[in-house]
């Protein structure tokens, strides 16, 4: 036997951070050997990107508003994106866990809920930061378009899409805790029933008025419109903004809400233990 | 065999109070109208090992789960090291630990990422140090760099023990910790554990099909059947009780439901419905 080294533990918000840390390091240890991984996560955005690219250079001879503001799909399709990978970045953190049947492992840890959740949120950043930043750099090398010439409004568009997907990936993996991994295609496919009614491609005003409803509380309908209204005035809604911002926050109390019910439900039935693939 | 007690007699060290790492008070889960744990309670004193036998389904499983807090029971009191695990689960989990052949750790990860990441969510200071001391205590010096998920049967339950005793953790709760193994790792490893409670004194409770590991390992016994206590006590004491020379014979009457000191052999027919 070794000799013994004297043990210590850290404490209080050290301790804290360091529990999320952990987490991170356990998926970032995953992401970083697994080349196959980090390819599909740029691979969709980036093919979807030039496909939407090839459709503006088409349009572009006969549509004005093109002429005017080129990145318009372009920048559409990477917003949305950023939506969808934040969404995708909290679900799958979530099911990778249940894959690798380590719940129990790790609630039987100091590791709290609110320290899980906040792994999830930046587990859902850094895959965001490599799907969609992929897709941005081709955007760039093949068709000269740059995400960044929407100038600062992009940090509140991307913070605003974030924050909704983080609030639908957290909705997700409560679905999936309660109902198992049967419920796994949800991670894939809840967000486009929202895709038609975000607008992302056109103006909400389009919708009959029945759907033109469920758009307006939504936060990404206000995000896009706000796009638009960059793109094609060069001005800055802030009506949009605000709207988003507290409908995002909403979102995002409900989605921690219906996880933490999750949660809650599985420790009274004992999934936790025996949740997995 | 060495049995516990004649460890103590040879002047080994011993952390036994009387003081109690875990009480558990009229403990009940039910899960619907079926009940699995039926109001049981039970203390265990710091410092000692203790086993909680019983056939499938007797409810061990779902016992240790709620001294963890990943199940919440549906009524009764558990305090761990003083404190209540339904409010202050969080100030205890740092000194309590478990392992069981039966919950994985991330295959893709290789053995020290894992116990990296353990270390980290224990909030371990000099972790790599502390790494290192465990992996040469489990003898997982040559497998630090492998996949967890290309060990054997034996090796994930050794990584699983390091991971385990990371923590240096006062109540240490074990499920089957030797199920898979062979004779011989399978002893290596209770070896190891004895020798772990001799220097550290920490509680641990171990859920286990192994009479021979009970026998030697632990001071006390408590006996579940159909998720209620039915007996508990010394596994010197349930010998004499039973009228028995192994543990084996003892569990066999209990959970085929003869009192101590009855060996007839239709003496559980009533048990299992038969007139």
């Amino acid at each position: 036997m070794s000799a013994a080294v004297a043990l210590r533990q850290y404490t209080g918000a050290a301790a804290s951070w360091r529990r999320v840390r952990a987490l991170v390091r356990r998926h970032a240890y995953l992401l970083l050997k697994s080349w196959p991984r980090l390819v599909s996560m740029a691979y969709y955005p980036t093919v979807t990107m030039v496909l939407w690219a090839f459709l503006t250079l088409y349009l572009a001879p006969t549509a004005s508003f093109l002429q005017s503001a080129p990145g318009f799909f372009i920048g559409a399709v990477l917003l949305w994106d950023v939506l969808f990978r934040g969404q995708l970045g909290v679900s799958l953190t979530y099911i990778e866990e249940l894959y690798a049947r380590n719940l129990g492992n790790l609630f039987v840890s100091p590791l709290t809920l609110p320290e899980f959740i906040a792994s999830q949120l930046v587990m859902s950043v850094l895959r965001t930061l490599i799907g969609v930043g992929a897709a941005c750099l081709f955007a760039y090398l093949l068709f000269r378009y740059s995400i960044f010439s929407m100038g600062v409004p992009l940090i509140a568009f991307f913070t605003e899409l974030l924050v909704f997907g983080w609030a639908i990936g957290l909705a997700i993996s409560g679905l999936i805790m309660r109902w198992g991994l049967g419920a796994e295609e949800l991670a894939w496919a809840a967000i486009f029933l929202i895709a038609p009614v975000s607008g992302v491609y056109y103006p909400i005003g389009v919708l009959p008025h029945w759907l033109r409803a469920i758009a307006e509380a939504l936060p990404s309908a206000h995000v896009f419109e706000g796009m638009r209204s960059v793109l094609l005035h060069g001005q800055f809604r802030w009506d949009y903004f605000w709207t988003a911002a507290a409908l995002d926050a909403l979102y995002l109390c409900a989605g921690i809400a219906l996880f933490t019910a999750a949660v809650r439900h599985a420790r009274r039935t004992g999934a936790l233990l025996q949740m997995g693939e | 065999m060495l049995t516990r007690g004649e460890t103590r007699a040879s002047g080994e060290t011993s952390h036994a109070s009387d003081a109690a790492a875990i009480v558990v008070k009229d403990l009940r889960k039910s899960y619907g109208k079926v009940e699995a744990v039926k109001g049981i309670s039970f203390a265990i004193r710091a410092g000692t090992t203790t086993a909680l036998l019983g056939g499938n389904g007797a409810g061990k499983t779902t016992t240790l789960a709620m001294l963890l807090g990943v199940l919440s029971p549906t009524a009764g009191e558990i305090a761990v090291l003083g404190h209540d695990m339904r409010k202050q689960r969080h100030r205890v989990l740092p000194r309590m630990n478990f392992a069981s052949p039966y919950v994985d750790l991330p295959k893709r990860l290789t053995v020290a990422e894992n116990l990296r990441v353990f270390a980290d969510l224990y909030g371990i200071r000099r972790a790599r140090e502390r790494i290192d001391s465990v992996a040469l205590d489990c003898d997982l010096t040559q497998l630090m760099k492998r996949p967890y998920g290309e060990l054997s049967a034996g090796q994930r339950t050794r990584v699983s023990l390091a991971k385990a005793v990371l923590n240096e953790p006062d109540v240490l709760l074990l499920d089957e910790p030797t199920a898979s193994l062979d004779p011989d790792i399978g002893d290596r490893m209770r070896s190891y554990l004895e020798n772990y409670q001799r220097r550290t004194g920490c509680t641990m409770l171990l859920a286990s099909h192994h009479m021979g590991e009970v026998e030697r390992m632990c001071d006390d016994v408590i006996m579940l059947r159909a998720g209620s206590v039915v007996d508990q006590g010394s596994p010197e004491d349930l010998l004499a009780r039973y009228g028995r020379d192994t543990m084996e014979d003892v569990f066999l009457d209990v959970a085929r439901g003869r009192a101590s000191g009855d060996h007839s052999v239709g003496s559980g027919a009533e048990e299992v419905g038969v007139s």
